[in-house]
């Protein structure tokens, strides 16, 4: 069978001279191209059938500058695309523009690249029709099991064409454009009086598109943060997780020191101070620390009611002589007011001194009161307080793990933050509802008619 | 069996290359040939063909699910946005179905006993209709013409002229249509595909293009 008679193998590309001003005009989309629009004199023509119709005259003063030449070819997703046509649309409410070109491989068909602001989109046409659903009270759409909540809708108006489109494409067209986003992928609907058309973006940054297209120079940088895309702040897991993790590890090591430290009580004794005594510092009998150098605890408990004490401390080597000074205040009060009973401070104060080596220490002990307290020996008013020391040995300190743990929990909580502050700048620029009332008027629940098993 | 046989107009040979043919155009005067049982008619004269930029052709081969087809027959249709093609395949077990292409979007399917089908009147646009367990909507109504035919088609087809097609679609690659330019109307159900995943050789060349 002669099927070569009829088609031949090669298709040539065709070129037409722009019946207004003569300029050639070059056809890219074989035939394909239904409407071009001479890039020389903005003329609109109909290409369908072999006689050129001119359809319209676009004004020079709307004439777009274009970041990707027609006729410039680009390797992306995998084939070779050649931008065919152009078109400017913008929001009837507030003008906002965006541009669109049109990508064409003989084969493959069409795509679009979409920019607004220095953030682009590679867009493929899709056949199917994406299932509507609610998400948590916001419309979205299901589609190959991804979720994506409805962004924003507008009526649009095509403002500016250039080149070719193999649809009858003229300015001053208006759709209705609905878009739901699951970053980086958008799915856009364009809703007229006969059909609603779906499309997928993907988010692509302009530095792929430049080096696709091999374009001069460099693109703009994107302004603001565009309905879809990614948050640099998603994809890379959560640090809670990690977090989590160490937080345990930590938590393990301070078991470990708690079961492993043997906090040996290597003093105990229990004082009584008055203001009345001419030297109120005197020193401990010394007393063995065994074992490594580590952590020492001092707890000071003082039966104080209603009043302070305040105790000086120093730790002496019995045979260095080099001493830890140091001091703690106890002191408590309580009673009654309009709000109830208070309290505050406690009778016990502790201190800790990390890494103690052994060796034979003694204390020396130096403590303070108001000397006009509650009790009296004669007309004398004086302070008093019964009181005991502990220290203990190879104590851990518990405190640094707190430290620690607060100070892991930074990073997961400030990436927690971002991220969230990120999808809430995203979001801002969302308005609702969703623009298509076809989108809502179709069709859960309508009947279903049986046409075959 | 026997495919050769001489065309009743102009006595020219010809082969029929699928056995199921049953529509063909005589490649020389362009008679359109109805083949039955007992002979070989002709019914009238092949239109010429609008220029076609489809990469597909007569004799183009490719792959649907594993199965291996070729391209025999074709249909052009043009609406008002343009054309578009059903490319009639014979399938490596002998199954005749359709590759469409309408400005390079791709879908393979087949005739389905669909019954009951809505009639011209009753079918609309959102209207949603059930077969096999997928649930169909119809997305678009379009009034199309038919404009010819080449190679070699499973049943008689000509003498067309507006055509209604219901398009149904899903929210999967399932899709449907019905064409209601047979009476009762016929339901095709099958699939978008990808243009890579057909893995289509002898296809036509594009000058500029590899």
């Amino acid at each position: 069978m002669a099927s070569s008679l009829v088609t031949p193998p090669v298709v040539k590309a065709r070129a037409l001279n722009c019946p207004n001003c003569g300029a050639a005009v070059a056809l890219r989309g074989f035939g394909h191209t239904l409407t071009v629009v001479c890039p020389n004199c903005l003329t609109t023509l109909d290409t369908s059938e072999p006689e050129i119709k001119i359809l319209g005259q676009i004004q020079e003063a709307q004439r777009c500058d274009l970041k990707i030449p027609l006729g410039t070819r680009g390797k992306l997703a995998g084939a070779e695309w050649e931008a065919i046509g152009f078109q400017q649309r913008m929001a009837v409410e507030d003008s906002d523009s965006w541009d669109e070109y049109l990508l064409f491989n003989p084969y493959k068909g069409f795509r679009y690249l979409t920019e607004y602001q220095g953030h682009w989109n590679f867009v493929t046409p899709l056949e199917p029709m994406p299932e509507r659903l609610a998400l948590g009270g916001r419309p979205a759409v299901s589609f190959e099991g991804k979720h994506y909540k409805h962004f924003s809708g507008c009526e649009a108006m095509t403002s500016f064409v250039l080149g070719e489109f193999p649809w009858r494409v003229q300015v001053g067209e208006k759709v209705i454009c609905d878009d739901f986003i699951h970053p980086p992928f958008v799915l856009s609907s364009e809703t007229t009086r006969d059909e609603i058309t779906w499309s997928r973006g993907e988010y692509t940054p302009a530095d792929a598109i430049w080096q696709a297209f091999s374009l001069p120079g460099k693109p703009e940088r994107p302004r603001g943060i565009y309905l879809n895309q990614p948050s640099p702040y998603e994809g890379k897991g959560s640090m809670w997780p990690a977090c989590l993790l160490m937080l345990l590890l930590l938590a393990g090591l301070a078991m470990f020191f708690a079961v492993f430290s043997r906090e040996n009580v290597v003093f105990r004794n229990s004082y009584y101070f008055s203001t009345l005594q001419p030297e109120p510092s005197f020193v401990t009998p010394v007393f063995n620390i065994d074992g490594r150098a580590s952590g020492l605890q001092l707890i000071v408990h003082a039966d104080v009611n209603n009043n302070w004490a305040y105790f000086n401390f120093a730790l002496i080597n019995d045979d260095t002589g080099s001493a830890y000074d140091f001091g703690r205040e106890v002191s408590y009060y309580h009673g009654t007011d309009s709000d109830g009973s208070w309290t505050e401070g406690g009778q016990t104060s502790t201190a800790y001194l990390p890494s103690v080596p052994p060796g034979r220490y003694y204390l020396r002990v130096e403590p303070e009161m108001d000397a006009a307290g509650p009790y009296r020996n004669g007309t004398k008013k004086y302070n008093a307080v019964a009181y005991d020391i502990t220290i203990r040995h190879d104590v851990p300190n518990y405190a640094w793990f707190w430290i620690a743990g607060i100070l892991l929990l930074i990073p997961p909580a400030i990436s927690s933050l971002r991220r969230r502050s990120f999808e809430k700048q995203r979001w801002a620029q969302s308005s609702g509802p969703v623009k298509s009332s076809s989108m809502l008027m179709s069709a859960v629940g309508s009947a279903i008619e049986s046409i075959g098993e | 069996m026997s495919r050769g046989t001489n065309c009743p107009n102009c006595g020219a040979p010809v082969e029929f290359r699928w056995s199921g043919a049953v529509q063909a155009a005589c490649p020389f005067c362009k008679s359109v040939l109805i083949r039955s049982d007992l002979d070989l008619k002709t019914v009238g004269k092949v239109a010429d063909l609008p220029p076609d930029p489809s990469p597909i052709q007569l004799l183009t081969e490719g792959v649907y699910k594993g199965n291996k087809f070729q391209v025999t027959g074709r249909l052009v249709y043009q609406w008002e946005q343009g054309g578009w093609n059903e490319w009639h395949i014979v399938m490596a077990d002998g199954q005749s179905g359709w590759l469409s292409d309408a400005q390079l979007e791709y879908a393979v399917s087949f005739l389905a006993g669909g019954s009951q089908l809505p009639t011209e009147e009753q079918i609309s646009r959102g209207k949603r209709l059930r077969y096999q367990n997928t649930d169909f909507e119809v997305s678009t109504l379009t009034v199309a013409i038919y404009k010819g035919f080449e190679g070699e088609l499973p049943f008689p087809y000509y003498e067309k002229s507006d055509m209604l097609f219901a398009d149904l679609r899903t929210s999967g690659p399932a899709f449907g249509t019905i064409d209601y330019s047979e009476n009762p109307p016929l339901l095709f159900v099958g699939e978008w595909v990808e243009f890579e995943d057909l893995q289509l050789k002898n296809l036509r060349q594009f000058e500029g293009w590899k």
